[in-house]
């Protein structure tokens, strides 16, 4: 321990005073009260001991990842926790800046991990996981003080943003996951604060996504104009005639070769000159370009919301009636916007959480129903039921009425666990009820 | 972080408690779904078939136009809905073998709204209008399969009795196609 033996106190994460000193320059937002700080801020011990103590994840460790674990270590959180289930390209090097040639196949999450612990120095615990987000319970997410995500798919971010609207459960403060995410492409980007079911969620906000852009299928079939024509072409047409069964894998070169080869052929047709192999790899795994210094920006504005909210150091983006949304427009030279998207009252996920509601496992479903058409606050004419694995009853169309029709007879403790989640919908009204039937005995 | 406690109690004093949790949960798509198909109006002239009625995500359905130039035939064709959805539009598909401009050999559709035009605002019902106006109105700008929008472009009585001849299960310039006239 050189450290130690030349007078110098070495850095323990158990000896939160001393291992502050590589982030010294912190204190002047935690030591003092800014003109916008809260009246409740506490400056000094307090904030320092709840940014050494936080625990966070980081969703990602691409472009956005790498730059998020970087800007948070050295703001002094210390206990950061990453999650990628991809390996390292040799396309990713030019950007994810924590990634060397050495380390391509590798894993994302344990080679960023290990990088950005070993430059901070003692006091700074990053624990990688290697895969999907999936493979997580509520239980893990739960150990968590906050989540920032460097996400690139609107998948992923929904299923996280489903999980933790789902978790909060009133009676736990600790069940509350501020959801912080970040996003990039090209030029622009955004940062964005979630409080899950208190504000408006990622589900709300679905629309502020842009489609991607798409030709029509009878331009790709019979006049392709451009080489990506081409490759799309070969993509969704050629491979579903000429190898059905085949289930076309993005990351076999093997199928990159044969849709190229494809491509290249129809374009030679059609007299377009263009299609390469890593135009090919590019238009069917759907790459956006990536550009390093708006991943910094995002991150980089990601990482100072996790700091306030954490800290409390400084109004954060996100409380509930003040904005939440930056977007970032750099495309067009630099505008940016901060506002406040609403939440969306009939929003699927966040909009109408599931109640319990007490019923008798031994009335028949058909009781149920006509018990729902009673209730005050429901008064539903004709209401459509199902579970996450069942179809109850569904009153259309047709034919899904006739093949539900037998299940009105049967007991709900037959249909449904007791605690359930089931949806109920009405042509009458324009959102989804949503209950927990709990068993009376 | 605790004043965002204190907050989320003001905001909901009034909601109970929930209970139970870990149990699966009705996905984002499959209340989508579940709102469309409430909302859905099939007429006389089609409808659905679900092979297996939990999984409302997956499922046929059935066109008998009766009126324009595929009166009397019967299409089915399938919805595949992803998790994604509304995000990401419904994957449709014709399971037969059909002669017309707008629908290639394999069951591929170009409707615009299946694909570049597809927005989250828009449901299956608007899909399934679409498809329904196909067959009353077969696009010759729009081709998928091209013989058949160049037949219907230069002698359109000519394309009616093609498409008479394939439906009923002939052959129409060395291609034959499937019989799917209504039993």
């Amino acid at each position: 321990m050189t450290l130690a033996m030349t007078g110098t106190v070495e850095l323990e994460p158990s000896q939160p005073s001393n291992a502050r000193a590589k982030w010294k320059h912190m204190d002047t937002v935690l030591d003092r009260s800014g003109p916008f700080t809260d009246p409740d801020f506490r400056p000094g011990e307090t904030p320092k001991e709840s940014l050494a103590r936080a625990k966070v994840l980081v969703i990602g460790a691409g472009g956005l990842g790498c730059e998020m674990l970087k800007d948070l270590a050295s703001s002094g959180f210390r206990d950061i926790h990453v999650i990628d289930m991809d390996t390292i390209d040799v396309s990713n090097l030019n950007r994810q800046f924590l990634f060397r040639q050495e380390d391509v196949g590798k894993f994302k999450a344990e080679v960023a991990a290990q990088r950005v612990e070993k430059r901070s120095g003692s006091g700074v615990k990053i624990t990688p996981y290697c895969g999907k987000i999936q493979d997580k319970d509520e239980d893990y997410y739960k150990q968590f003080a906050m989540i920032i995500c460097g996400l690139d798919s609107i998948e992923a971010r929904r299923w996280i943003n489903a999980t933790l609207v789902g978790m909060v459960d009133e009676e736990d403060p600790d069940s509350l996951k501020p959801l912080i995410d970040g996003g990039t492409e090209g030029f622009k980007g955004q940062a964005r604060v979630i409080f899950p079911t208190m504000t408006s969620c990622i589900e709300c906000q679905l629309d502020m996504h842009a489609p991607r852009a798409a030709v029509p299928l009878c331009t790709l079939a019979t006049i392709p104009r451009q080489p990506q024509h081409c490759i799309e072409w070969a993509h969704i047409i050629a491979w579903e005639e000429e190898r059905k069964g085949d289930i076309l894998d993005t990351d076999d070169p093997e199928h990159i070769t044969w849709l190229y080869q494809k491509a290249l052929k129809r374009a030679e047709q059609f007299n377009i000159s263009g299609v390469t192999y890593s135009m090919t790899q590019g238009v069917v795994k759907n790459i956006i370009p990536a550009i390093a210094s708006t991943n910094a920006i995002v991150a980089a504005a990601c990482c100072n919301e996790a700091f306030k909210i954490i800290t409390s150091c400084n109004p954060c983006l996100g409380l509930p009636g003040t904005d939440n949304y930056m977007m970032y427009t750099g495309d067009e030279s630099v505008y940016t916007y901060t506002f406040e998207h609403q939440k969306k009252p009939d929003c699927p996920v966040c909009g109408n959480l599931s109640r319990p509601l007490q019923v008798n496992q031994d009335s028949t479903l058909g009781e149920f129903l006509d018990s729902l058409t009673e209730r005050p606050e429901a008064q539903l004419k004709k209401p459509t039921i199902r579970t996450e694995a069942k179809s109850l009853y569904y009153q259309s169309p047709p034919s899904l009425e006739e093949q539900t029709r037998h299940n009105l007879s049967k007991k709900l403790s037959e249909l449904v666990e007791n605690g359930e989640e089931v949806a109920i919908q009405d042509p009458a009204f324009p959102t989804t009820f949503k209950y927990k039937l709990v068993f009376q005995k | 972080m605790l004043k965002i406690w204190s907050m989320k109690q003001k905001q909901q004093q009034d909601e109970a408690a929930s209970a139970g949790t870990k149990k699966k949960k009705v996905t984002a798509a499959q209340l989508r779904v579940q709102k469309d198909l409430s909302e859905l109006s099939l007429g006389s002239t089609m409808k659905t078939n679900f092979p297996n009625p939990d999984d409302i995500l997956n499922f046929e359905l059935t066109i008998e136009p009766d009126e324009g130039m595929y009166r009397g035939g019967s299409f089915v064709f399938t919805f595949k809905i992803n998790q994604n959805f509304p995000h990401d539009p419904p994957k449709v598909k014709c399971t037969q073998k059909i002669y017309h401009p707008n629908i290639d050999l394999e069951g591929n559709v170009c409707l615009n709204i299946l694909r570049e035009d597809w927005k989250p605002v828009l449901n299956l019902n608007a899909v399934i209008v679409g498809l329904q106006f196909l067959f009353l109105e077969p696009n010759a700008s729009d081709p998928l399969n091209k013989e058949a929008a160049e037949d219907l472009k230069v002698n359109r009585e000519g394309f009616k009795r093609n498409v008479r001849t394939a439906l009923g299960g002939g052959s129409v310039k060395g291609e034959s196609y499937e019989r799917v006239l209504k039993k």
